[in-house]
């Protein structure tokens, strides 16, 4: 039973390490978005665009680090003309996010045709799991350096609204527009240049599931990733290193499913398969209760005001 | 509101109606034979599973002289199927329509037929039935499962450990059943082989298929077969592990060029063949076809890098004796729960295993 134990473990850390990456750039890019006083439901687009881009990208040059830049130049254009219709008055940002969800994957799905067959180069993953004569543990310690990057970024983000200047006008406009008006900031064009970002890092998502993580491209490739991601913020809470631990626990319980019937424990899968979604649900209904939960919320978003 | 009773769909016809008259003497100097057939899949045509296996055959029609092909693709099983098809009926003068996904047939292939009794509509899945359903409709299908049980024969030869894994969608019958033939193959070369399945639950979540597939490697599964709509993820990711793999719906050769041993392909364009036919001569096109080896309506994918040379040959004698009526369910069989299911030799399209709805012995998995 303890061998059985030990493969689950395994199968959810190297489940976490493999299948978060998606969810903490999305993550991450919503939360310096939803700091900035915005919500941007679009980047569910973002992300399939992001991918799609990323392996057309990664096909033509031949080269898979073209392809992550391309997904985030794509998916600053799309959310730059959110951030850009969304400074239009009487304009609801999450009607809009909607529309542009719809747009990204729609432009996805129509330019995407010709690369749903070819195969394209995919970015190398670092072993870091040579120290152990365990196969499965060498498997789950196969890191992409995207992985990394986003870890490192969440820190960065973190320090950056935390101790900055850039970081508190930031959230001085998301808190309160009229402060920041009076201070002299331009809130569009800080909530412009906040969603644009935040478009970038989850095109980057998008071109971890193409270039790596499955690793391939067709229509059904994100199955609603983005949508969770931008649900994880509010369960993080608007902070970008809680947001690393729930992208983990998500990619965690991701695995459960398969990881519990590869030791034979098969019964109930659909319910497994359901982990990650039935989690998030408690804990968000624990963290809504809490009073914190609402003092942490940025004052200026369509859903707290 | 007498607006509404204008719909769309009649404004087209009037104005095809308008373009067909005036274009007279070109419709006039098609000549006589010459047939329309249009194809719906659910998904994108080149998917490397269920639609391409279509496509493809479609593509094979494209090169018959007096056949037009028209095709369109990611149609939902929703009202947006029969506008699609009426839409190929009255601007493209379809003669006929395959309809290739399950979830069109009720009511849309059916009320279809009833609204256009001169057009022929076929169906992929084994649902008409000749007392109640219109004349003009039919269904056509495969029984992929004797392709899925040669998979198994070269798997199980192709295999070290005899662990076979199978990454699996849905419990259905279709499902089970390539299972179970992948398991007798299996057996029939290896009496100790196994099978472990993994259900992802869905038809298409590459990135759960990614997981599962990790999940039966590191189970110490060598060899990992497959049944969801587009196997990509799955090949790809066993031959990045170095396993082995069997394709299912598609050719996925080139995906795998190490560990690919061969694949389970339906001959769609056996059924297509005989319905232009068919239709070109004038004749009755027929409402059901259904098959396996015997009539060429399944194959397997050439041999990858991945089958041994046994494997290769047993393969072939498999392939032969299937043609030649030879069963793969043969009794006593127990299910994995230790219920006798099967008590004698089955004929491989007895109407019993179209009810299964268990995974044999040696088969580790759950349905539930």
């Amino acid at each position: 039973m303890s061998d059985a134990f030990f493969v689950v473990l395994m199968a959810m850390i190297g489940g976490a390490i493999r299948v978060s990456t998606p969810f903490l750039f999305v993550a991450l890019g919503e939360t310096l978005t939803e700091k900035s006083g915005r919500i941007n439901l679009g980047l569910e687009g973002n992300l399939v665009l992001g991918a799609m881009v990323a392996y057309a990208t990664s096909y033509s040059t031949g080269n898979p680090w073209a392809g992550v830049l391309a997904a985030g130049v794509a998916g600053t254009v799309l959310s730059a003309g959110h951030g850009w219709i969304c400074k239009l008055p009487k304009v609801n940002d999450i009607a809009v996010g909607i529309a542009f969800m719809n747009l990204g994957t729609g432009l996805a799905f129509f330019f995407g045709k010709p690369f749903i067959q070819p195969t394209a180069p995919r970015l190398d993953a670092i072993a870091l799991g040579g120290w152990s004569s365990n196969p499965q543990v060498r498997q789950a310690l196969m890191v992409n350096p995207l992985f990394f990057v986003g870890l490192g970024l969440a820190v960065f983000l973190w320090w950056m609204l935390k101790n900055t200047r850039w970081g508190l006008v930031v959230r001085m406009t998301g808190d309160s527009a009229a402060s920041a008006r009076a201070m002299g900031v331009s809130v569009d064009l800080v909530r412009l240049l906040a969603t644009a970002s935040g478009g970038f890092l989850a095109g980057i998502g998008g071109a971890f599931l193409s270039l790596y993580y499955p690793g391939s491209w067709n229509e059904s490739l994100s199955s609603g990733q983005g949508l969770m991601a931008v649900a994880l913020v509010i369960f993080a809470r608007w902070n970008p290193l809680r947001c690393v631990w729930a992208a983990l626990l998500f990619g965690a319980t991701g695995a459960l499913g398969p990881a519990l019937q590869s030791i034979g424990i098969s019964k109930g899968y659909y319910f497994f398969n359901a982990a990650p979604y039935i989690l998030t649900l408690i804990i968000m209904i624990l963290s809504a209760r809490s009073k914190a939960a609402s003092r942490e919320a940025p004052g200026e978003l369509s859903i707290v005001k | 509101m007498t607006m509404t009773t204008i719909s769309r769909r009649g404004l087209l016809k009037a104005g095809v109606a308008a373009a067909a008259a005036s274009a007279l003497p070109f419709s006039a100097a098609r000549a006589a034979g010459d047939i329309t057939i249009g194809a719906l899949y659910v998904g994108p045509r080149d998917d490397f599973g269920w639609n391409q296996s279509h496509a493809a055959a479609m593509d094979i029609l494209r090169g018959v002289p007096g056949v037009t092909v028209v095709e369109e693709e990611n149609v939902p099983e929703t009202d947006s199927v029969a506008k699609s098809m009426e839409s190929m009926i009255n601007l493209d003068g379809a003669n006929l329509i395959l309809a290739t996904s399950f979830g069109y047939y009720n009511p849309f292939v059916l009320d279809t037929a009833a609204k256009y009794p001169d057009v022929q509509l076929r169906h992929c899945a084994p649902l008409w039935n000749p007392e109640t359903d219109p004349k003009n409709a039919g269904s056509y299908f495969s029984y992929l499962n004797q392709a899925h049980y040669v998979n198994g024969v070269a798997a199980g030869l192709s295999s070290a450990s005899g662990k076979l894994g199978f990454v699996a969608a849905k419990p259905v019958q279709t499902v089970l059943s390539n299972c179970n033939s992948f398991l007798l193959g299996a057996r029939s070369v290896n009496p100790n082989a196994t099978v472990q399945v993994i259900f992802t639950g869905e038809w298409s979540m590459p990135v759960r298929e990614a997981e599962a597939t990790n999940a039966l490697i590191d189970a110490g599964c060598d060899v990992i077969g497959c049944h969801v709509d587009s196997p990509k993820v799955v090949i790809e990711t066993a031959e990045a592990r170095g396993a082995k793999t069997c394709g299912h719906n598609a050719d996925q050769r080139s995906l795998a060029p190490n560990g690919f041993i061969t694949g389970a392909e339906s001959k769609w364009s056996t059924t297509y063949k005989i319905y232009a036919e068919a239709l070109m001569k004038g004749e009755e096109v027929p409402n059901l076809i259904a098959g396996g080896y015997h009539n060429d309506m399944v194959m397997n994918t050439p041999f990858g890098a991945g089958a041994t040379p046994e494997a290769i040959a047993a393969a072939t004698a498999a392939i032969e004796g299937l043609k030649a009526g030879k069963p793969i369910y043969v009794g006593p069989l127990k299910d994995n729960k230790g219920n006798l299911v099967i008590e004698g030799a089955m004929d491989n399209y007895a109407p019993e295993l179209e009810k299964m709805n268990y995974l044999l012995d040696g088969v580790m998995g759950s349905t539930t």
